[in-house]
């Protein structure tokens, strides 16, 4: 998506090389880079495009005004002579600001809204689908006779529809397209024999999809109170209303058949003076609902401290476990004497070069109760609970972490004791240092200066560690008293996806889910704008 | 895989015991002094690489055992069958391995082109909003993509009513938000390396008439490699392990990465998926343990220079 390559050629000789210095860029020159840039940014024109053709037709504004305003930028940025810095720029902050920026920002207004089941779209769509749902066959009206039919041509997709004979007029409607007239259509001694552009199903046909032809729900017309058309044998269709009726002036839901009133209320959700709400909501702004929740609420916040503290304890154990043992290693094998020493490095940091992930699953598997083969072949056939019992998963997290993480460590660690200038250490022993005092005052700082950044990075990247949770216990052994889906080895990320509800354990609830993830953003700003004053990484910008 | 010398430098290390070395240049020493100052760290290593080397052996050896339960796994080498390797052609297997090729692959390379373009325009060119802009980088690092896993769902959610290829359940919308954290991670990295190439060169090439981009495609590039091998493996790896957006995005079997292939064998506990789960681990993990091997050298740079892996 940069700038394409284009061969060096010699310069033209009519041209000062002042004056080319002056304006190096590809947007006036007509070489074979220009030509490529051409095709590149049409081909990401013509993308556009159709992007912005089905936002349309979706009636997406913002995904539509979004994708403009990246094309109008895009064509602009490439075909000036000046922002060449953001000829460089651009690919990557395009994705940046959709991908990051957005779904960050993103994630900060769903965590003051309701957003989840039962509050899971506008409230349009949940009148619409309210109406849908409490549809009931029509008292006393006649069956109108229908037949079952399939959008013919490849695009059909094997699409069923209805078609009905009304007063001698064939009408077919889908569940997407409301019953509407058709030219030419056949009918014959009141049935409709040939409907064009449709094929009319046989009666084995309709049986081979039986259950789809009786779930099929055709809309009359695209209000949904003028209700639907159903069938229950293929033959004979009945007119379907919606027992709730939505009156848009006064704003109200009212049940037809008992005169209840429903007004919407702060919730998002339609409620009856007496206190009963209907079923589907839609989703509103609650401000700081979600942050009470998760804190005020005991329910919440009790499981929430400990997954808190958990979290905590797990990332700092993690980096101080695997540190020395690393660093302990390191030293051992940091001795010029060692014969074989590359070959006994290479094969102790193999753990490293084993794809986490497979080693979280792998310990899993090792770890089984009943037939891994930690109790059954290593400890010799005890009956070891490791990762049923809270603190016993505990252990096992901290020991696997410690497999997967040391040989990092261990790395880094040679890395440091080899970068120690050695006639610092000559000085200290013409000083009389003894190796206790050595290590204590010479080595251990050293080694600390060089790795403290990258002992508080995997701090920060094992705060957020999903995977290691997610792989090897799934946060199980559940709290016992918690109507919430967490459990004794979950960390915040994880829990953050149980209550989000995305693992399908629970009812959706993107609304406190993001709010945790908000509380989460706060801690490992924190933590990185405490990692950024140690590192001084600040100082490179200028 | 240096596992074979595992078991060749146990013995070889034991036969060495108590003999002298044979380097003039070193002290001799009795063998007591020997234990003291060098004997027991080649104890200590071994025991580090037992320690280190048992589970991979574990799992070498669970993928050729016969059974392919946990119990029939737990014999090391008892018996040597490809029975579990077999058997993954009968699983969608050999689909996630070319999916996690594919998704890691476009990403690696999407993220070395990105992150390298604007390390480049960081480095080399004065422009106003230059410092804003590495500054407004390091306050984005500090929000990891990842945390907002609800807002990447919802969005795809909403971008796939639209278009189809960039909404849930496409490998390529997986890419998308993968490269979506490529300038935040990496440009840090590049951009301090970008700087140790000399200034000189570039305005030569100026003088010599050769254009912002032909400098930047076939000199700069052509001298920060190693730097684009480590971000490229590391942005490789990265998305060859990530479970949680690709458990989002990829909903149907034959979408799947690895990542999310495994662990779906691993967690369902009712079936006998373990030999297939080694079988899978060990020709998975062999493209990454040689790359390591490969660019071993690169990586502790790159490591040091502040990116973390566990």
């Amino acid at each position: 998506m940069s700038t394409p390559q284009a061969p060096i050629a010699p310069p033209p000789v009519e041209e000062g090389a002042a004056a080319r210095a002056g304006r190096s860029s590809h947007a006036r020159t007509f070489s074979r880079g220009f030509f490529v840039k051409l095709v590149l940014v049409a081909l990401i024109d013509a993308i556009g495009v159709y992007i912005v053709m089905a936002a349309i037709a979706e009636g997406n504004q913002a995904i539509l005004w979004a994708t403009v305003v990246l094309l109008a930028v895009t064509n602009w940025v490439y075909f000036t002579k000046r922002a060449v810095p953001l000829k460089y720029l651009l690919p990557g902050l395009a994705f940046l600001l959709v991908y990051q920026i957005f779904v960050v920002a993103y994630t900060g207004y769903v965590a003051f809204t309701n957003y989840g089941d039962g509050h899971n779209a506008t409230k349009d769509q949940a009148i619409e689908a309210l109406l849908v749902q409490n549809e009931k066959r029509v008292e006393g009206t006649s069956a109108y006779p229908l037949v079952v039919v399939e959008r013919s041509g490849p695009l059909g997709g094997g699409e069923l529809g209805f078609a009905l004979d009304v007063d001698g007029e064939v009408r077919v409607g889908t569940a997407e397209d409301p019953l509407h007239d058709v030219d030419d259509g056949v009918v014959d001694d009141g049935t409709v024999t040939d409907v064009p552009g449709w094929t009319i199903l046989t009666r084995q046909q309709v049986l081979e999809r039986q259950r789809d032809v009786t779930g099929l729900r055709v809309p009359v017309s695209d209000d949904p109170e003028d209700g639907s058309i159903r069938t229950q044998d293929g033959r004979n269709g009945y007119v379907y209303r919606s027992s709730l009726e939505y009156d848009a002036d006064t704003d109200r839901m009212i049940d037809t058949s008992t005169g209840v009133e429903y007004a919407p209320n702060a919730e998002g959700q339609f409620e009856a003076p007496d206190g009963t709400k209907l079923p589907v909501g839609w989703r509103v702004t609650v401000g700081f609902d979600n942050f009470v929740q998760a804190f005020g609420d005991t329910r919440y916040s009790t499981p929430f401290l400990k997954v808190l503290v958990w979290t905590l304890v797990f990332a700092v154990l993690s980096v101080a476990l695997t540190f020395f043992v690393g660093l302990f290693f390191a030293v051992v094998l940091n001795d010029d004497r060692i014969k074989f020493r590359r070959v006994l490095r290479a094969l102790l940091i193999l753990p490293y070069a084993f794809p986490a992930f497979m080693s979280y699953l792998l310990w899993r598997g090792m770890l089984n109760r009943d037939y891994g083969f930690i109790n059954t072949v290593l400890l010799g056939g005890v009956d070891i609970n490791w990762l049923g019992d809270p603190w016993l998963a505990k252990v096992a997290v901290m020991g696997v972490q410690l497999w997967v993480g040391f040989p990092y460590m261990f790395l880094i660690c040679t890395g440091a004791l080899q970068s120690i200038p050695g006639d610092i250490v000559e000085a200290a022993k013409i000083d009389g240092a003894g190796p206790v005092r050595l290590w204590r005052s010479v080595t251990l700082p050293l080694v600390l200066v060089a790795t403290t950044p990258l002992l508080i990075s995997s701090f920060a990247f094992n705060f957020n560690n999903f995977n290691i949770i997610e792989m090897l216990t799934e946060g199980a052994p559940r709290f016992p008293d918690a109507s919430v889906p967490v459990g004794a080895t979950d960390i915040l990320i994880t829990m953050v996806y149980s209550i989000s509800g995305l693992d399908g354990g629970a009812p959706k609830n993107y609304g406190l889910a993001s709010a945790l993830s908000i509380v989460i953003f706060v801690i490992v700003a924190t933590i990185s704008v405490i990692s950024f004053r140690r590192t001084r990484a600040l100082e490179d910008i200028n | 895989m240096a596992t074979t010398d595992l078991t060749s430098t146990a013995p070889a290390t034991a036969s060495r015991r108590g003999r002298r070395p044979a380097d003039p240049a070193q002290v001799r020493m009795g063998p007591r002094r020997w234990w003291r100052e060098l004997g027991w760290r080649y104890v200590v290593a071994v025991l580090a690489i037992v320690y280190a080397g048992f589970p991979i052996l574990y799992v070498i050896s669970a993928s050729l055992a016969e059974g392919g339960t946990l119990t029939g796994s737990n014999e090391l080498f008892g018996t040597i069958s490809g029975a579990n390797y077999a058997d993954l052609g009968d699983t969608r297997f050999w689909n996630w391995v070319v999916n996690t090729l594919v998704v890691a692959t476009s990403t690696a390379v999407g993220t070395v082109l990105m992150g390298a373009a604007a390390a480049y325009a960081f480095s080399r060119f004065r422009f106003t909003g230059r410092r804003v802009g590495l500054s407004a980088l390091l306050i984005i690092q500090m929000f990891p993509q990842l945390l907002a896993f609800v807002a990447v769902f919802l969005l795809l959610l909403s971008l796939g009513e639209v278009v189809p290829a960039l909404g849930l359940n496409s490998r390529l919308a997986l890419i998308m938000v993968y490269l979506g954290g490529a300038l935040g991670v990496n440009t840090f990295l590049m951009y301090g390396f970008f700087n140790t190439v000399p200034k000189e060169l570039d305005e030569a090439a100026k003088i010599d008439g050769a254009t912002h981009a032909q400098i930047y495609w076939t000199i700069v590039l052509r001298l920060v490699a190693p730097i684009l091998a480590v971000v490229g493996l590391l942005s490789f790896i990265s998305s060859f392990s990530d479970f949680l957006l690709a458990k989002l995005i990829l909903q149907s079997e034959e979408n799947w990465t690895l990542a999310v292939g495994l662990y779906q064998w691993v967690s369902d506990l009712l079936s006998a998926n373990w030999g297939l789960f080694a079988a899978g681990a060990v020709i998975s993990a062999i493209p990454v343990v040689v790359l390591f091997i490969f660019l071993q050298r690169y990586i502790v740079g790159g490591l040091t220079a502040g990116s973390v892996k566990g």
